[in-house]
């Protein structure tokens, strides 16, 4: 499922920084902080986090849509941090994006092929015929039948639309593909469906991927590496199997928790385990941690000091002052998380 | 595993790109728009030909004194005016001011009002700022007044009149593209045309504009009305079309002179007017219908959703046991469609216990959600039941009347959705919305009432109740929002709560909190909840009993643990296995090959066979029964004792 063919550089995220004005008198929001990564051709990296915590600002930054307050990012080389309408115009030939919502990211009042031959606009050599036969065919890559070329975004399900907005992304062949939540608004037997899709088309055109969601689980599936974003800031990061399997970060343990496990003996002693836990109620921006005011373990410590990336000996990276001593480390038992099957 | 992507056969739909010829052929499928378009037709002939043939009616000082004020007559069909003319000329040769007039002020309007406000619209900031604030302030001005200072300048020229009429009017249509503009501004497509490198120009032209003509041209209608009767104000006063050229509103205002002597002169007049405003307006409704009715989803004619058919007589006679708070018998749902009825539930049974959590689990369009608003009479656009019972306290809710069962809704069974923020009025504060709640579900008021909003805020475990309660809906996050919409549900202190998709909005995190809560207050309350949701994760943390559901049917009832432990049916083994969190990391993820059937094309015998991996010749005859494999566990499997067992 998971191959890299290259590890050819294709996008370089540096101290990215994107800040939302409040209105006047009060300070901007910070939506990212500081945030640095890269994406290799081929390559999955996921971006999971709750609502709030900047992922899905991050991939609008890569795309033009907010601009960056601070930092750089390089596309193929090239820095696109404030890339002016001509240079982005070029750059969609290579970056493309794959909205969540299926229902409002087709325009309702446009045929699907209309909406798939807007992508090669830019190719003004090809004829009529030849976009139509480019859409058919992408059309059928993504499971749909050609006929589905004619007909309004209305005629079909969500799944199905979810397809149609991958086919939009494919039409001109891109390097790099901003996947913003493309299986959340989906029913979980449609999302393997898509997961599986996308994956499949990763291996064939060599993909890369910006996969961003909350849900860790979904994330897994796909990504070489993985990300956890809270507040902004990077809290964990590293290779996807090493981040699920033995979490360090309280906030990814946390996430991982919070997700329902289909197995109710399972489900119970999870229950039981976070229940244990001091709740706290976050409130309130710390200057350390972000995550300081929902952290059962928070320290004083942790209000006051930004914690610094650590390189830890599982292969990850993670932002916490108290992740040696909360996994024991010194003896090296990290805790290794029970994957359930269901029969 | 399927590589090529199960599909469905798309429901036909008559939209394709040759969309113009299209457009008018549905516009001439409507009686309505045709009588408008016909009578518009009519009144441009002859405003173009009246003048040429009667070339002599516009320059006509006086006709026969002798035979003035006359009604109508074989020789004057309309009658004849104060000067003897004769009134059918005058109506139809006063038409061409008439006409162009408004066509000369819905020009200015169009060419001032549409890229202006889609500019702002588009553009936002700053130039918003700027064109609103000019807006605004030609708004403010007195229109009349100004249209009879230029009139004082260019005396009886009517483009002029009607120029600044058009110019001072534009800000209204200006407003109206605006504020269409910037939603669908704001809509992912938009965002994705821009990834995709289009020009602000293209997207506008083909994004933006087709989907805000429906408001356009009905603003247009209405200001197309409103100039013809500013054009006839005009006339009426002589500031246009002095004698002895004939208007519309000269003639009224010759009728009115004399409308003591004959009554009859301001009829025609009147009746030309008042017939072209109402063809311009009733045109405007339909043409925006139809504008958008190629690309929006079908809608089945509506009706009436409380058509509760009369149950047969073979309904079995139902003993409801006192351990049974909801009880559900033969729930048959159907909707209209344009190809007939089509069933969404079909003979759906299973209890709720008193403080027992049931879950509904199946894909999108199995008729989880059917179910739920069935039992609550909320079924709307044509839904109505067919058959069955729902036994709830003693009752059956399927048979009481509206105001009946909005007695027990509420007070008895509470409904939360998956959206909290839709079901939040954004006008008024949380705490005017709760008491409100509160006042109909209880007999509390005033001071007492204010203390119960407390109560409840506290209950959902809000941060901070007394602040809580005076925010308003955007104020809040998603999680916040379905706390406030749990409490509103819980005013009533109802002892079932349907929660439909309570947390498939939030985030995981989120929806841990959720699901706790609900799982207190049942603690509490001693409140049984029926849970529809897509997701086993939630069925398995929050559940005692589940119902899954395939294709409007019941497929197999079970304790959570049994269903878990012991599926018994091969649906429900597909759908446990296409769970991510099931999954190694490596190799593709196990899916459900093929979609779940559209409505009224249910394959005949087992409607799950199709995508069955385990099926048989037997499988295919007939109606497959529901079958006991256990204690409280059935299954509508021929094979679901093997099923159960593998």
């Amino acid at each position: 499922m998971k191959t890299m063919n290259s590890d050819e550089q294709i996008l370089a995220v540096r101290e990215l920084t994107v800040e939302y004005p409040q209105g006047r008198g009060r300070d901007p929001l910070r939506a990212v902080d500081k945030v640095t990564f890269d994406i290799a051709q081929g390559e999955t990296l996921g971006l999971v986090g709750e609502s709030g915590s900047g992922k899905s600002t991050i991939g609008r930054a890569i795309l033009g849509l907010v601009s960056p307050t601070a930092g750089s990012i390089e596309f193929g080389g090239q820095d696109i941090t404030r890339a002016g309408s001509r240079e982005r115009r070029a750059l969609s030939q290579d970056l493309q994006v794959i909205f969540q919502d299926p229902y409002s990211s087709l325009n309702p009042s446009r045929t699907i092929g209309a909406t798939l031959a807007e992508s090669l606009r830019l190719h003004p050599e090809l004829s009529k015929d030849q976009v139509r036969d480019r859409a058919a065919d992408v059309l059928g890559r993504v499971g749909l039948p050609r006929t589905a070329i004619d007909r309004f975004p209305s005629n079909f399900s969500g799944g199905q639309r979810q397809r149609i907005a991958i086919a939009r992304a494919l039409m001109v062949e891109p390097r790099l593909v901003i996947c913003d939540e493309p299986v959340s608004a989906l029913d979980l037997s449609v999302q393997a469906q898509v997961l599986n899709l996308l994956s499949e088309l990763q291996r064939e055109f060599n993909l890369g991927y910006l996969f961003v969601a909350h849900d860790l689980d979904v994330v897994r599936h796909l990504s070489h590496r993985i990300i956890v974003l809270f507040g902004g800031q990077v809290m964990e990061e590293g290779p996807a199997e090493a981040v699920y399997s033995k979490p360090l970060h309280p906030y990814t343990k946390a996430l991982l928790d919070a997700a329902p496990v289909p197995d109710p003996v399972l489900q119970a002693a999870r229950r039981t385990r976070r229940e244990q836990l001091p709740i706290v109620s976050g409130a309130g921006q710390p200057a350390g941690c972000p995550f300081a005011t929902r952290c059962p373990h928070a320290l004083p410590v942790c209000h006051s000091e930004r914690p610094t990336m650590e390189v830890t000996p599982v292969g990850t990276s993670v932002a916490c002052h108290r992740w040696r001593d909360l996994n024991s480390v010194p003896t090296l038992e990290l805790p290794d998380r029970k994957i359930s099957h269901a029969r | 595993m399927t590589l090529v992507a199960p599909f469905t056969e798309i429901t036909d739909v008559s939209g394709s790109s040759s969309a113009d010829s299209r457009f008018v052929r549905r516009l001439l499928r409507r009686p309505q728009a045709v009588a408008c378009l016909v009578y518009l037709a009519v009144l441009a002939v002859v405003a173009i030909a009246s003048p040429i043939l009667l070339p002599d009616v516009a320059a006509e000082r006086a006709g026969d004194l002798a035979d003035s004020l006359q009604g109508p007559s074989s020789q004057h069909w309309l009658g004849t005016d104060s000067l003897g003319r004769d009134v059918l000329q005058r109506l139809l040769v006063g038409s061409q001011d008439t006409l162009i007039g408004v066509g000369v002020a819905l020009v200015v309007v169009m060419l001032l009002g549409i890229p202006l406000g889609l500019l702002a619209g588009y553009v936002g900031g700053r130039l918003d700022r700027t064109l609103c604030w000019i807006a605004d302030l030609v708004l403010s001005l007195p229109a009349m007044v100004l249209v009879i200072v230029v009139l004082s300048v260019f005396s009886q020229n009517l483009v002029a009149a009607m120029v600044t009429m058009g110019v001072l009017t534009a800000p209204a249509l200006f407003r109206v593209v605006r504020a269409a503009t910037l939603p669908v501004r704001e809509q992912l497509y938009i965002a994705a045309a821009v990834v995709a490198g289009l020009s602000p120009s293209y997207i506008v032209r083909r994004h933006v504009l087709p989907r805000i003509v429906g408001p356009i041209i009905v603003q247009l209608s209405l200001l197309a009305a409103g100039a013809l009767l500013l054009q006839t104000g005009l006339a009426f006063l002589s500031l246009i079309a002095g004698p002895p050229a004939p208007s519309w509103g000269g003639m009224v205002a010759d009728g009115v002179g004399v409308m003591f002597q004959q009554g009859w002169l301001i009829w025609p007049p009147g009746i030309a007017i008042a017939l072209t405003v109402l063809a311009l307006g009733l045109l405007g409704d339909a043409v925006r219908d139809v504008s958008t009715e190629g690309w929006s989803p079908k809608r089945s004619p509506s009706r009436s959703t409380k058509q509760r058919e009369k149950k047969g007589a073979h309904a079995p006679a139902v003993s409801v046991d006192d351990d049974v708070l909801l009880g559900i018998r033969n729930l048959t749902v159907s909707f209209a469609s344009s190809g007939g009825n089509v069933r969404a539930a079909e003979r759906v049974s299973f209890e709720v216990g008193p403080g027992e959590t049931v879950g509904v689990v199946g894909e999108s369009g199995c008729g989880k959600t059917t179910t739920a608003l069935a039992i609550l009479g909320m079924l709307g656009h044509g839904g109505h039941v067919e058959d069955g019972e729902a036994h709830f306290a003693g009752q059956d809710l399927l048979t009481l009347s509206e105001r009946d069962i909005q007695e027990v809704r509420g007070s008895e069974i509470a409904y939360i959705s998956q959206e909290p923020m839709v079901s939040l009025d954004p006008a008024f504060r949380i705490g005017w919305q709760l008491e409100e709640a509160v006042r109909a579900n209880t007999p509390l008021r005033g001071a007492d009432a204010k203390r119960r909003v407390q109560e409840l805020l506290e209950q959902v475990q809000l941060p901070d109740p007394k602040r809580a309660a005076r925010m308003y809906p955007h104020e809040l996050s998603g999680g916040m929002a379905q706390r406030v919409v749990i409490a509103r549900a819980l005013a009533g202190e109802p002892r079932l709560l349907i929660a439909d998709e309570p947390t498939t909005a939030l985030d995981v995190t989120m929806q841990v909190e959720i699901l706790e809560l609900l799982r207190s207050l049942q603690r509490e309350h001693g409140m049984a909840i029926l849970l529809v949701t897509h997701d086993l994760g939630v069925v398995a943390d929050i559940c005692d009993r589940v119902v899954v559901m395939y294709a409007g049917e019941v497929v197999e009832t079970a304790s959570v643990a049994d269903l878990f432990a012991h599926p018994g049916h091969p649906y429900t083994q597909a759908l446990l296995a296409s769970n991510p969190h099931n999954q190694h990391a490596a190799g593709m993820l196990p899916t459900i090959p093929g979609s779940v059937p559209e409505l009224g094309a249910m394959p005949p015998g087992c409607r799950f066979l199709p995508r069955c991996t385990q099926s048989t010749p037997a499988c295919e005859l007939g109606t497959i029964p529901l079958l006991q494999i256990g204690e409280r566990h059935e299954s509508r499997c021929v094979h679901a004792r093997e099923v159960r067992s593998t």
